[in-house]
């Protein structure tokens, strides 16, 4: 079964390929791999031809693996339980303070339209829905608050700003 | 008082429709009951042990007549006609439908107000002084540094999803009114020695089941800073916070398992790197939330009145009720005028649709059309002339929320207990009522003087027990009511956790309990003017502990 994948806020076929740890590499191809298979076989991964997405645990220090990770062109940040938060402090930190300018992808239990509207806030960029989600309500859930008070990653601009202006 | 302007107004009309939304999808079979819980919780619904209950946000304790008109409404229109104020100043409503619950915000939100965050595992309401902007020994008004923070706080992108609940305190004065020292944030404004405004920053102190008196992370925090040094807090927290065990996940948890100073380290580190970006506030952001609190126009003939003392000395019992329920103002000839929420007969801090209208007619009449929740659960007029206060005290008399005993013994804080809520282990009110009874005489508790009597009916500790000077906790064994006590606690500058007696006690004998525990404060103090947390910390355990346990029935 494939997931649905919201990217560039639309539906798009997810061109990416999650491979287990202990699976083969294929020729080519996109595809994500693990931190740990990432931190395990980096050599031979930069040396094939595939273009390598990686998928960050909720436990890790952003600042402290950003060098190996800055220039992948896709990251992957895990929810793995609905009320699990820990990924939108590491995606701001990513999208904010380190500049990523690479996919930042949403996985996990949280990707549903009740939460989608922080993750854009927060900066991912892409998002596998969880099962049983209604693409095009999750689309309209990211614009269900049109006043934000705090500036973040989506550079929407904050009701301070526009008091201000 | 803060006025919404369309932003504000829009995010909270967002709110609404959002919710109605995820209940009707819940009420459909469309959202898991579990997710439903979680977003509920985060408008302030909870399902409780008969009913839903519904908490709803007062900002700092602040509202306006035409809101608290509107509570009134709503007891009566959604509810069987009350409400019951909260220690952490909001308001809960323990009878709505859950399907009504869309309805109520939306009503709520047509006067700017809202149940946001007032539960779940997110930044909750924010409390502050209850005397704000009256009291003589304030810095300068807390109000407006608390709203911006609650602008801040509200839907937070990156921390409406934390390990546990967050509670955030602001106190500008001397004596310390909003317990800051008990919350995972506790922020006390001051000036530093070049006279510059700021704040002495408080993390990890919290109740409940381990309860922690704060910690002193920073000094002093330029004026500017509040919401990055709080950003910082905050994603350290989300980050490291405990997730592996509820009462292992507030942050008091983290602090202390990670070392106060350790924790200061890495909250300095993430502050470094954000302190001078967006979230440093400008002095025009200050003056415009300011403005919303500038000082109402006050009479300077106030003070000339002359039938004041005409009146207290012609009745008695407003003369009582003068002593105890007014605090000093800083404008002469006004006082701030508590009407007390702890009646006899009446769970404390229950408040029925009639006395509701009847404060909003009263505030407007009498105090510029405001009045504040405390968080003893009281109610306070703030702005009083002194002229008024015969008229104010009869009125208040009228509808019964004149009982004379602020700060005293029968001024109970007390937690809903078993008669709502499916966590407690005991009958909170109906223990709180025996007590009442038993010194209602006025004469004996003017005699016992200050005292904070606090109880909870569970180890959450919604009642502040351990931080009452004489504390009680409802235990369950095997099925039955029995009462932990604790002596000695405070929530103000002193703040202090009590000390266990000893074994519980059972529910025959609470009241006995009690007693004991006065005659043991009676006969032990210097003078009446040793107070009985002052006569405990010299005196010690031991007299209180032989005299409690001579004659009432400990637990094996």
């Amino acid at each position: 079964m494939s997931t649905t994948l919201l990217r560039n806020l639309k539906v798009e076929a997810d061109d990416y390929t999650l491979l287990a740890d202990d699976a083969a590499l294929p020729a080519a191809g996109k595809v994500i791999v693990s931190h740990a298979r990432w931190h395990a076989e980096r050599d031979a991964l930069l040396a094939s031809n595939l273009v390598v997405g990686i998928k960050i645990p909720n436990t890790v220090d952003i600042a402290t693996v950003l060098p190996e990770i800055a220039e992948r062109p896709l990251i992957a940040l895990d929810f793995p339980a609905f009320p699990d938060g820990r990924a939108y402090s590491q995606a701001r930190l990513l999208a904010e303070r380190f500049a990523y300018k690479g996919e930042l992808r949403a996985t996990g239990k949280a990707v549903v339209r009740d939460q989608i509207g922080f993750m854009v806030r927060c900066g991912f960029t892409s998002f596998e829905l969880r099962d049983g989600q209604d693409p095009a309500a999750c689309l309209a859930a990211v614009h269900e608050f049109s006043v934000p008070y705090q500036q973040a990653a989506d550079h929407v601009q904050p009701v301070f700003l526009r008091r201000r202006a | 008082m803060y006025q919404y302007d369309e932003y504000d107004q829009k995010l909270v009309d967002e709110r609404v429709a959002q919710f109605r939304d995820q209940t009707r999808r819940y009420l459909a079979g469309e959202l898991p009951d579990d997710e439903y819980r979680m977003l509920r919780l985060r408008n302030g619904l909870y399902v409780q042990r008969f009913a839903p209950m519904l908490r709803v946000a007062i900002p700092y304790g602040l509202l306006a007549s035409k809101q608290v008109r509107m509570l009134g409404h709503i007891a009566r229109t959604y509810d069987k006609g009350y409400g019951h104020l909260t220690t952490r100043q909001n308001i809960q409503f323990n009878w709505p439908t859950l399907e009504s619950v869309p309805d109520i915000l939306a009503d709520l939100a047509t006067v700017q107000m809202h149940a946001i965050q007032t539960s779940g595992n997110c930044i909750r309401n924010f409390t502050s002084d209850h005397l704000a902007g009256v009291a003589a020994d304030e810095l300068v008004d807390p109000r407006p540094y608390c709203e911006i923070a609650r602008q801040w706080a509200t839907l937070h992108p990156e921390f409406n999803w934390l390990p546990r609940k967050f509670k955030i305190a602001i106190s500008s004065s001397t004596t310390d009114r909003a317990a800051t020292r008990v919350h995972d944030i506790g922020v006390h404004i001051v000036r530093n020695e070049a006279g510059e405004l700021g704040y002495t920053m408080y993390v990890g102190g919290g109740l409940g089941r381990t309860p922690i008196i704060g910690v002193k992370l920073r000094d002093f925090l330029p004026e500017a800073d509040l919401l990055s040094y709080c950003e910082a807090v905050l994603r350290v927290y989300n980050r490291l916070g405990r997730r592996d065990n509820i009462y292992k996940a507030r942050i008091k948890i983290l602090v202390k398992e990670t070392g106060p100073a350790k924790f200061a380290e890495l909250v300095e580190a993430e502050w470094a790197q954000i302190k001078d970006s967006y979230l440093k506030l400008t002095q025009a952001d200050l003056d415009r939330v300011k403005r919303h609190f500038s000082q109402p126009t006050y009479d300077a003939t106030a003070a000339n009145d002359t039938t004041y003392a005409a009146q207290i000395a012609a009745n008695p019992a407003f003369a009582a009720w003068t002593r105890r329920n007014l605090k000093a103002h800083r404008v002469p000839g006004y006082s701030a005028v508590f009407a007390s929420l702890k009646a006899k007969g009446v769970a404390p801090g229950d408040i029925d649709a009639a006395q509701l209208d009847a404060v909003a007619d009263l505030a407007d009449r009498y105090s510029f059309g405001e009045v504040r929740v405390t968080h003893t659960q009281n109610l306070v007029f703030a702005d009083v002339q002194q002229k008024d206060l015969y008229p104010l005290w009869q009125a208040l008399a009228g509808i019964g929320l004149a009982t004379p005993n602020i700060g005293l013994l029968t001024d109970v804080i007390c937690c809903p207990g078993l008669d709502f809520c499916s966590l407690s282990n005991a009958s909170s009110i109906a223990v709180a009522e025996e007590i009442f009874e038993r010194f209602e005489s006025l004469d004996d508790q003017h005699d016992i003087g200050e005292m904070k009597l606090n109880m909870s009916g569970c180890m959450n500790g919604c009642g502040h027990h351990s931080v009452g000077h004489i504390g009680i906790l409802g235990v369950d064994k095997k099925g039955e009511e029995w009462y932990q006590i604790t002596l000695g606690g405070s929530s103000s500058n002193d703040a202090s956790l009590g000390d266990r007696t000893g074994p519980s006690v059972s529910r025959a004998d609470i009241a006995d309990a009690v007693q004991n525990l006065i005659e043991t404060y009676l006969a032990e103090r210097h003078n009446e003017d040793e107070s009985f947390l002052a006569c405990y910390r010299r005196v010690g355990m031991a007299p209180f502990k032989t005299r409690l346990y001579a004659s009432v029935e400990a637990e094996a």
